[in-house]
């Protein structure tokens, strides 16, 4: 029977040809637009969920010849992914959004009400690829290194990824573009999205002063315990920050402070060295195994942001625990952010940051 | 292809097609002085003497627009500004919680824009407007009612309105009265005059006649201040070069509409009670909204218990059937309809509601083939229904 997807679109240039191929493999195929916020009047043209983009969206479904749909999906993406990002950066931590939204959004929510529905899967505009395996679907990297969005997807487990399709894995961006201008879809040229996007603005900070008001605080240094300044909020700061200090008194050799520490008990950013923000072993929480699960140990790349190198690991977990010593230490890794292990291109799963420290 | 969407449109009738594509293929400007333009005139003329006719209204008071919202604003707007022009304390507008957005919107735009007193007029679980609710909110302040404003028929759940009764009390004020009709004309009895309304809304194409052309019944004497200026086409109250090849398709199509009326009327009303019914047995938790008995004849409207409308109409919609949620789309979003919130439903119910509507085309057919899928398409929407996170 053919199989009946869910093609999530964003009105983007990636899921608009995403949505194009599976038309073409013989999928019977269903565009959805996921509405993520509410927002009423004029588009800002810049991030995800604007009027403009979910008419681009039923544009190239109506290209496409396949139905269209907007889900709302705005009070789960509010609860989920923006109070979330906000109460973790009130706990001091940093949290990837679009890894929470790819967790509970796209693949949780969504692919659950799909399936609910009678879909078989959800597809979207991701670059990275699954395959199938006899132990199941494994998650690896797409063949575009610049695009590579495995480590936004490394929430997913073994469930979920038997229900995903990711049809741009096997392809490079500049190619996706040239496809779309031959299909002559609306997006061809749309420009990609970078910000977070329920900060069109792209700033942060002025975000969570504007949900957590001002939080005043001082900015010590965390060797001699000076005060070396004052902040409005120890949110605004994260581990290996560098701009932005307005520090009062420089070093004696002039060499740059960076933020290696935050207290949100005592309001207190503590700034250092660089060579302070070195470490080489991380332990993290909330373990996805996005194959089959590991043993105890092994050997590993690790990638803590969407596009940071993978750096030579040892891995070691345990009831729900993960370690992970790196070969050569690295710089500025905060709490809340995601770490992902990799075997070759392959995913192997993923966690969150607790802590960080220098063996 | 089971068409159950009439309310949002129905199929244009042969007698607009013919009337409308032969007055395609000729040139004129109504509002020229040569032959031509006679000739395109005289069948604008004699299109508004037959919807004049259609609707007991005089053809002098029969304004054409660019359809039921254009009239709506026109009627909401125009009245506010004339009463406003005469007395500047009328400053309060009555109207239902139950109206279109074409009301409610432009009554809500006077308010934050022009000083306005928005008064909504609390409806019924029925939808309806109690006439003692309207003497109240009279009694209030007798003399500073710029106009009221209630629909004849609820376009979501078809319940009937007391017009008549609600008319009275606000000539017993000396306040005009404006009423969307669009969904009532060729469904009801709509007779202009005999109910005493100062200004009607109804448009072309929920009558078999084509989309963007509709009319504003406004009494002769009724001061209106206009929207559009321009050419002063309309009684200047309304500029624009006249379209008369739509004119031609609406006069054919209300006239073709209100003589078939009777006969139509009673068939929808089996057709819906037979729907009722049928729904009532295979979908034993759902609950009908609106008047089950003074309701539009083609109306079926039922919240489906743990079911998202949109779900619904998804899935009815793979299966060829095409019904609505009957809620406005606000930025793309469907919003939980403010009509069945007045009702007194909650949020969730208003959420799980699904419209059928029938027109000149729908025969039993259509009802068993609802009836076929919707029992096992109601049971997946409730289980999709549980996967969302909730508050």
């Amino acid at each position: 029977m053919t199989k009946k997807v869910v093609a999530a679109m964003s009105g983007g240039v990636d899921s608009s040809v995403a949505a194009a191929r599976l038309v073409d493999q013989g999928y019977d195929v269903v565009g959805v637009h996921l509405a993520l916020a509410k927002v009423k009047g004029h588009a800002g043209g810049k991030g995800c969920c604007t009027l403009d983009d979910a008419r681009d969206a039923r544009r190239v479904a109506d290209r496409l010849g396949i139905a269209f749909y907007i889900w709302d999906v705005s009070e789960e993406f509010q609860q989920e992914v923006i109070e979330n990002f906000i109460s973790e950066y009130a706990q001091g931590r940093t949290p990837n959004p679009c890894v929470r939204c790819n967790e509970k959004i796209k693949f949780q929510a969504v692919l659950e009400r799909s399936l609910a529905l009678g879909f078989d899967a959800v597809a979207t505009g991701h670059y990275a690829q699954i395959f199938e395996t006899p132990n199941g679907p494994t998650l690896h990297r797409a063949i575009d290194n610049k695009k590579d969005q495995s480590y936004v997807l490394s929430v997913l487990n073994q469930e979920q990824l038997s229900h995903t399709i990711l049809p741009l894995g096997n392809s490079v961006k500049p190619d996706i573009r040239k496809e779309a201008e031959e299909r002559g879809l609306i997006t061809a040229a749309k420009p990609d999205s970078h910000d977070i996007c329920f900060i069109p603005d792209g700033d942060t900070a002025g975000f969570l002063h504007n949900k957590l008001g001002q939080e005043p605080g001082k900015i010590v240094d965390v060797e001699t315990g000076e005060e070396l300044g004052k902040h409005d909020g120890v949110f605004e700061f994260t581990i290996g920050q560098r701009k932005g200090l307005h520090l009062e008194k420089p070093r004696p050799d002039r060499s740059p402070r960076y933020v290696v520490g935050t207290d949100t008990k005592s309001k207190t950013v503590m700034v250092g060295l660089a060579s302070m923000l070195r470490v080489d072993v991380v332990t993290a929480t909330n373990l996805i195994w996005c194959g089959p699960t590991p043993d105890s140990q092994f050997d590993c790349t690790a990638q803590v942001r969407a596009h940071s190198n993978a750096l030579k690991a040892k891995a070691f977990h345990k009831d729900g625990n993960l370690t992970v010593e790196f070969l050569e230490p690295l710089n500025g890794l905060a709490p809340g952010q995601t770490i992902t292990l990799y075997d070759n291109t392959r995913v192997i799963g993923s966690g969150t940051v607790v802590t960080t420290s220098r063996s | 292809m089971t068409y159950l969407d009439h309310a949002a449109t129905t199929p244009m009738l042969a007698e607009a097609i013919a009337a409308l594509s032969a007055e395609l293929a000729q040139v004129g400007n109504p509002s020229s002085l040569h032959a031509s333009g006679r000739r395109a005139r005289k069948v604008v003329e004699e299109s508004r003497e037959k919807i004049a006719a259609a609707i007991g209204a005089r053809p002098i008071e029969v304004i054409f627009t660019g359809g039921g919202t254009e009239s709506n604003n026109l009627a909401v707007k125009g009245l506010y500004w004339a009463a406003r022009k005469k007395d500047i304390n009328k400053k309060r507008i009555l109207v239902s919680a139950v109206e279109h957005h074409a009301v409610l919107d432009p009554v809500m735009w006077l308010g934050e824009h022009e000083e306005a007193t928005v008064e909504i007029l609390p409806v019924d679980n029925y939808g309806r407007v109690l006439p003692e609710t309207l003497r109240k909110a009279f009694e209030k302040n007798p003399h500073d009612v710029a106009l009221v404003s209630v629909m004849w028929a609820n376009n979501e759940v078809g319940t009937i309105q007391p017009i008549a009764e609600l008319v009275k009390i606000a000539h017993e004020y000396k306040t005009v009265f404006h009423s969307d009709a669009v969904q009532a004309v060729g469904c009801l009895e709509v007779h202009f005059q005999n109910t005493g309304l100062d200004a009607l809304t109804f448009t072309g194409h929920k009558v078999g006649g084509p989309q963007g052309v509709g009319a504003l019944i406004a009494k002769r004497d009724l001061e209106l201040t206009p929207l559009l200026h321009g050419g002063g086409q309309e009684r200047d109250v309304r500029s624009g070069t006249l379209d008369a090849p739509a004119i031609a398709g609406f006069a054919a199509a209300i006239t073709t509409a209100v003589s078939q009326r009777v006969a139509r009327a009673n068939r929808l009303s089996l057709l819906r009670k037979d729907l009722i019914q049928k729904v009532q047995e295979n979908v034993p938790d759902a609950v009908l909204n609106g008047d089950p008995e003074n309701r539009l004849p083609g109306n079926v409207h039922f919240s489906f218990k743990g079911c998202e409308g949109d779900a619904l109409l998804m899935l009815l919609d793979a299966q060829g059937i095409e019904c609505s949620t009957g809620s406005a789309c606000s930025a793309g979003i469907p919003q939980p309809s403010h009509v069945l919130i007045a009702m007194g439903k909650d949020e969730t119910t208003a959420r799980s509601s699904l419209r059928f509507s029938f027109g000149s085309t729908s025969t039993h057919d259509d009802v068993d083939s609802v009836i076929q899928v919707l029992p096992a398409i109601v049971e997946r929407a409730k289980r999709a229904g549980k996967t969302m996170v909730k508050k």
